[in-house]
C-alpha cells in the first residue's frame, strides 16, 4: 500500500491530506475537511492534469509584439507539460492574431490545441 | 479643455469605470492610459485564474482584459494611449502629456482614480550586499518573459511568495530556468494555496517560511545569494545562513497603491492601505474624486477590482448628472476590532447607500474558527461563520438597504471578528 501527502486546494484552509493506495486504485482519503477535498485528492493521484499557459514568437505585428500568449484549450496531462513546452518553443506565426485562434494543433500528442489568448494586430 | 470625466488608468479598474459611467448616462468620458494598449497588468498575466466570479469561467489574463476593453470599444467610450498624468490639482485640472501633443491640461468634472499599484522594490527592503545586475521584481521579470519574450536569467532565487513571485517561480520553470528556492520572511505564505501547489510543488521548488535574503554577491551580476532563518522578531537567526549560487534575484514582497497624484491633489491617505480614505460612494476626501481597484487597496482577485470600479463609476457618473448639488453630509466611521486591519469604505453616510454596500477588509494574522458580526447601534445585524481568515485573502461583508432603513439615525456601524 502507498500512502501520498497533498494538500488540498479547494480553499485557504488547505486542508493536508494522505491518500492511501493500492495497484493504482484509491483505498481512503484521509485529512481533508469537506467533499472538494475527496474529489480533488481522487483525480490529482490518479489523472493530474493542468491548463498550461505560455507565450509563442510572433511576427509583422503593427502594434510591435514579439509575443503572443497562448494556452492548451483544455488541461492536459500534467506529465506533458514540458513536452508542450519543448513543442512551443520552436513556433512563430503571422500577425494578425485573434483570441482563440489555433496556434499548434494536438501540441505533444496530447489531443489537445495550443490556442491564442490575446488579439495581436 | 473640459471632461465630464476623466479616468487615471486603462487597467481593469479603469475600463470597468469607464463601462458602468457610461451605461448610468454619462457620454463626456476620458480614459488615460500610460502604457501602448488598454488592459494595464492584465496584458502581462498570461496564467488563468481571472474571472471565475465575474464570468464563472477560467481566464488568462488577457482573455479578462480584452472582454472589458471591448465593452469600451462597443460604447465608442474615448481613450488616449502612451500618455502620462503628470499632476491632478485640487481643482481637478488634469496635466497630460504624450509625443504628439506635449504638454495640455484637461478640466474634469469628476476623476476616477485607477492608477494600480507598484511592487514593493529592493531599497524599500533595506537587503545588504552589492547592488549588481540581475535583481528584479517579480512583476519586472514577468513583463521580460511574457511581453519582451526574453529570459532575465538562468538561475534564480525569489524573495518573498506573493503570487506574482509563485506565478514566475512557475513560468520561468517551463522555460528553462532553474528556481532554486523561494524564501518567505513571514511563517505563512502570501500567496493563494492554490499557486503554492501548481507553481511550486507541481516543480519541486522548495518554499522556505520564516527565512529572508541577508547577503547578495556579486558586483557585476548576481553571482548568489544567502539566505537564512529567522526569529519572531523578523531577526535573522546566526549560524542558519545558506548559500544559494545563482544568476538571478526575483523580489515579490509587496504591492503598494500608486498614490503620488492623489496626494498631491490632497486626496487623503489611509496608511493602513496606502490608498485613498473613501466613503460609502468610493469618494475621496475631495469631491467628485473617486478611486477604485489596486489604488485603493490592493486586492487578490481581479473580480473584485472590476467590481468595485463599477460602483466608482456609477457614483461618479451621478456626481456629474446631478450638477453642483452640494448635499450635507452626514458620515459615521465604519468601526472593527478582533483582528481587522482596515475597512474599504472606511466611512458611511447611511442615506446615500442604493440597495447594497459591499465592504472589504483584511485581517492582520492567520485566524481559525471566527464569526464575522456586523453591529447597528449595538444590535447584531448579520453574522457568518469563517473556517479560516488569512491576510492574503480579502473579506467582505454586504449590508443591504433595507439594514440601514431599520436603523434611522445610525450613530455606531462596526465590524467585529471573534472566535466561535
Amino acid at each position: 500500500m502507498e500512502k501520498i501527502q497533498l494538500i488540498c486546494i479547494g480553499c485557504p484552509m488547505g486542508c493536508p491530506m494522505t491518500v492511501e493506495m493500492e495497484d493504482g486504485k484509491v483505498l481512503s482519503v484521509t485529512g481533508n475537511t469537506c467533499k472538494r477535498g475527496d474529489i480533488y485528492a481522487r483525480k490529482e493521484v490518479t489523472a493530474p492534469t493542468r491548463v498550461v499557459t505560455s507565450t509563442v514568437r510572433i511576427e509583422g505585428s503593427e502594434t510591435g509584439a514579439v509575443t503572443v500568449p497562448c494556452k492548451t484549450k483544455s488541461d492536459i496531462p500534467k506529465k506533458d507539460i514540458f513536452n508542450c513546452m519543448q513543442e512551443l518553443t520552436g513556433v512563430t506565426v503571422k500577425a494578425p492574431v485573434h483570441i482563440g485562434d489555433v496556434l499548434v494543433e494536438n501540441v505533444a500528442g496530447t489531443g489537445v490545441d495550443v490556442i491564442a489568448t490575446k488579439d495581436i494586430q | 479643455m473640459k471632461h465630464d470625466l476623466i479616468i487615471l488608468g486603462g487597467g481593469p479598474a479603469g475600463l470597468a469605470a469607464a463601462i458602468t459611467a457610461y451605461d448610468a448616462g454619462l457620454r463626456d468620458i476620458l480614459i488615460v492610459e500610460r502604457d501602448k494598449e488598454l488592459g494595464g497588468i492584465l496584458n502581462q498575466c498570461i496564467h488563468s485564474g481571472f474571472g471565475l466570479h465575474t464570468f464563472k469561467e477560467e481566464l488568462t489574463g488577457p482573455e479578462y482584459a480584452a472582454r472589458f476593453i471591448a465593452g469600451v470599444k462597443e460604447r465608442k467610450i474615448p481613450y488616449v494611449l502612451n500618455t502620462m498624468a503628470l499632476h491632478v490639482s485640487p481643482e481637478k485640472e488634469v496635466t497630460l502629456m504624450n509625443r504628439t501633443d506635449g504638454v495640455q491640461t484637461v478640466k474634469a468634472e469628476a476623476i476616477v482614480l485607477a492608477m494600480g499599484c507598484r511592487e514593493r522594490s529592493r531599497g524599500a527592503l533595506n537587503i545588504p550586499g552589492y547592488r549588481p545586475a540581475g535583481i528584479y521584481s517579480a512583476g519586472t521579470a514577468q513583463r521580460l518573459v511574457n511581453i519582451e519574450g526574453f529570459m532575465p536569467g538562468r538561475e534564480v532565487v525569489i524573495l518573498g511568495s506573493g503570487d506574482i513571485g509563485l506565478i514566475m517561480a512557475r513560468r520561468m520553470t517551463l522555460e528553462g530556468a532553474k528556481v532554486k528556492v523561494v524564501a518567505e520572511l513571514m511563517p505563512y505564505s502570501g500567496g493563494l494555496k492554490r499557486n503554492i501547489v501548481q507553481c511550486l510543488d507541481d516543480f519541486g521548488i522548495p518554499l522556505k517560511l520564516s527565512h529572508t535574503v541577508v547577503d547578495i554577491r556579486g558586483q557585476k551580476r548576481v553571482e548568489g545569494v544567502t539566505i537564512a532563518a529567522v526569529d519572531e522578531h523578523n531577526k535573522p537567526i546566526p549560524g542558519t545562513e545558506e548559500e544559494y549560487d545563482c544568476d538571478t534575484l526575483l523580489l515579490s514582497c509587496g504591492l503598494i497603491p500608486e498614490n503620488e497624484l492623489s496626494r498631491e491633489m490632497g486626496v487623503s491617505i489611509n496608511p493602513v492601505t496606502s490608498g485613498p480614505v473613501v466613503n460609502e460612494s468610493l469618494e475621496t476626501s475631495v469631491p467628485g474624486v473617486f478611486a477604485a481597484g489596486n489604488v485603493l487597496h490592493v486586492h487578490d482577485l481581479v473580480d473584485f477590482v472590476s467590481e468595485e470600479a463599477g460602483a466608482a463609476g456609477r457614483a461618479a457618473a451621478e456626481y456629474v448628472l446631478a450638477g453642483s448639488v452640494d448635499a450635507e453630509r452626514n458620515e459615521i466611521p465604519v468601526k472593527f476590532e478582533g483582528g481587522v486591519r482596515y475597512t474599504v469604505p472606511a466611512k458611511i453616510d447611511p442615506k446615500f447607500v442604493k440597495e447594497a454596500i459591499t465592504i472589504r477588509f483584511r485581517v492582520g494574522a492567520v485566524m481559525k474558527n471566527r464569526i464575522v458580526s456586523v453591529w447597528m447601534d449595538g444590535e447584531q445585524v448579520s453574522k457568518k461563520r469563517r473556517q479560516i481568515m488569512a491576510p492574503g485573502e480579502m473579506e467582505e461583508v454586504k449590508l443591504t438597504r433595507e439594514q440601514f432603513d431599520a436603523h434611522p439615525d445610525l450613530k455606531e456601524l462596526l465590524i467585529r471578528v471573534e472566535e466561535v
